[in-house]
């Protein structure tokens, strides 16, 4: 039943950042993906001190408008100040991080949070961090509703959006001349990443998000030329990370988090591997797919 | 200017002192020209004369510009579904997990609004505009597997797929070959004897005269715009090209296709370097 919660809690964790990775890489956007899981710490910590509690939406309204404003900061200091994209995503995420970590030891007795938690989560808590109403009814491991809810969320949103999403990240100048606005598209992926960072930091950490927001959707992305498709591949690898890597720390009595981005890496290499050197078996799949 | 006294209903396209910069840096100086419909209107220009930057300008692309821009006399939001675009094909990534049907059914985005899918009937014009580019066959095929050609055709299908009125198209003969060049050249004909406006951007001297009714030189400032017999010329190409048309092969061939009178004379003011 543990197993089960913990396995389940991983899966809808992989498979909200997958759906939005494969946007990101499409994008050429994957780091800041990183950015943006690195840059909530802020608003989480904030969100904390306001409400006094892990009080869920305050959450994730902190850390989507913090989110936001990342991408914000990131694109006006590439196109005011003219710093090249990298070195723009590189200064405004580990500053934002840097307060949040100074922020955290800071307020360390008023915050129930702490850094190892916030860096590496701690999914093994899944089962026992329980959603209990104020009548007493246990309603069950509150992280799995949480991880549900945004995937729900995000998988409304990219099924509401899905041709703008298309067309805004394969061709931005096209959309923009028939009327599609690339900058309200932007943001509203970017605080999609966000919400779904802060939801996920809880259970993989913010720095292991970032293995689920873009190796998945990178291993889709070898095997497939079709978008829809990348997408169904990234949740199946979702699926499959979140088993394996629970039995891989089962087995070395490791962290679940970090077994889940080593079977992610492993299934990218195994992808990597049978894509180059399988090339004319590659190809036979992708002209299948025509 | 008859034009402007029988008003503007028959200019497609009006630009009055359009300014574009880039980083305060004007790349486009004070252009003013107005199109009649129905044209087929070629714009030339070297490299890095704002060829690109002036259609960016009036798709509302660029950021910073002055003047105005009047499509059909009007302002460009009210008139967005009838202008089409196509922009130079390097500027997507061609190896983005997308097929040929669904590139060319971005043409109807527009037309459908938010939330709503592509239906049947949208589904049923992006055939028809693949079969009028020679496409048809190609339709399920994933665009990386597509040669250069076939992607240029692609694009102006999901132009086409928008049935505008006013399209813009930025090089589509680039790295396309030469049946695939006279096919399309004949399905912009076609287009524009039917009432449509289409403005392309070219590179070819050698095909100008025999391709357009009107061109557009430019280099930086409109250096003119007109009737193709009228403004191409030795002279204003000079004047549009200066040091950079330099080849005498091309000065002369571009003599021995346009038949303009004193040839020699002509050829040795066009070559700078000589
Ligand atoms: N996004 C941009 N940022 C800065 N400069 C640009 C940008 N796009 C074009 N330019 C510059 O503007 C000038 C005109 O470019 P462009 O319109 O692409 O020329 P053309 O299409 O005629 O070759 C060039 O000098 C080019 O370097
Ligand atoms: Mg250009």
């Amino acid at each position: 039943m543990e197993a089960l919660q913990i396995i389940l809690a991983g899966s809808l964790v992989a498979i909200t950042c997958g759906l939005l990775g494969c946007y990101l890489i499409l994008r050429k956007m994957a780091m800041v993906g990183d950015a943006i899981s690195h840059a909530v710490l802020p608003g989480i910590v904030i969100a904390f001190l306001i409400s006094g509690s892990r009080d869920s939406v305050i959450m994730l309204l902190g850390a989507g408008l913090i989110g936001i404003f990342t991408t914000f900061l990131i694109e006006f200091f590439h196109k005011r100040g003219r710093l090249q994209t990298d070195a723009s995503i590189g200064v405004t995420f580990t500053w934002l991080f840097a307060i949040g970590v100074i922020l955290i030891s800071a307020y360390a007795g008023k915050v129930d949070l702490d850094q190892d938690c916030v860096l590496y989560g701690e999914i093994a808590y899944v089962p026992i961090d329980l959603w209990i109403t104020k009548s007493g009814t246990i309603l069950g491991p509150r992280v799995l509703y949480i991880a549900s809810g945004v995937l729900v969320i995000i998988l409304v949103f990219i099924v509401l959006g899905y041709k703008e999403l298309f067309l805004t990240t394969f061709d931005p100048a096209y959309a923009a001349a028939i009327g599609i606005s690339t900058t309200l598209w932007h943001y509203l992926l970017m605080g999609a990443v966000s919400i779904t960072t802060v939801a996920s930091f809880e259970s993989v950490g913010a720095i292991l998000v970032v293995a689920l927001l873009i190796a998945p959707p990178a291993t889709a992305y070898l095997l497939t030329e079709d978008l829809k498709k990348m997408m169904i591949l990234s949740t199946l690898l979702g699926v499959l990370i979140s088993i394996t890597g629970y039995y891989l720390a089962a087995a070395f009595d490791g962290p679940i988090a970090g077994g889940m981005a080593t079977m992610a890496g492993v299934f990218f290499a195994l992808a990597f591997v049978f894509t180059t050197t399988a090339p004319r078996l590659k190809r036979s799949i992708k002209t299948e797919k025509g | 200017m008859t034009t402007v006294r029988n008003g503007k209903k028959n200019i497609a396209l009006e630009l009055h002192d359009l300014t574009v910069s880039y980083d305060r840096k004007p790349v486009l100086w004070d252009v003013d020209l107005e199109l009649p419909k129905g044209k087929l209107v070629g714009i030339l220009g070297p490299n890095g004369a704002g060829k690109s930057t002036l259609i960016k300008a009036v798709m509302g692309l660029t950021p910073n510009s002055s003047g105005y821009v009047r499509l059909f006399d009007r302002n460009l939001d009210e008139v967005r579904d009838r202008i089409s675009y196509v922009p130079q094909r390097e500027s997507v990534d061609w190896d983005f997990p997308a097929s040929v049907l669904d590139v060319v059914l971005m043409g109807r985005y527009g037309k459908l609004g938010l939330f709503k899918r592509p239906r049947k009937s949208d589904k049923e014009v992006a055939l028809d505009c693949l079969r009028k580019v020679g496409m048809e066959a190609y339709t399920g095929r994933q665009i990386s597997q597509l040669s250069g050609g076939q992607q240029q055709r692609v694009f102006l299908a999901r132009a086409l797929a928008q049935q505008a009125d006013l399209y813009f198209m930025d090089e589509p003969f680039a790295g396309v070959d030469a049946a695939t060049e006279k096919a399309i050249i004949g399905l912009l004909r076609d287009m524009s004897s039917k009432g449509n406006t289409v403005i392309v951007v070219h590179h070819d001297l050698q095909s100008v005269t025999e391709y357009f009714d009107w061109v557009i030189l430019l280099n930086l400032r409109l250096v003119a715009c007109g009737p193709t017999k009228e403004v191409f010329n030795a002279e204003l190409l000079q004047e549009t090209y200066g040091g950079k048309l330099t080849l005498l092969s091309d000065v002369g061939n571009l003599m021995k296709h346009q038949h303009f009178p004193n040839r020699e004379a002509n050829a040795s003011r066009m070559n700078p370097l000589k």
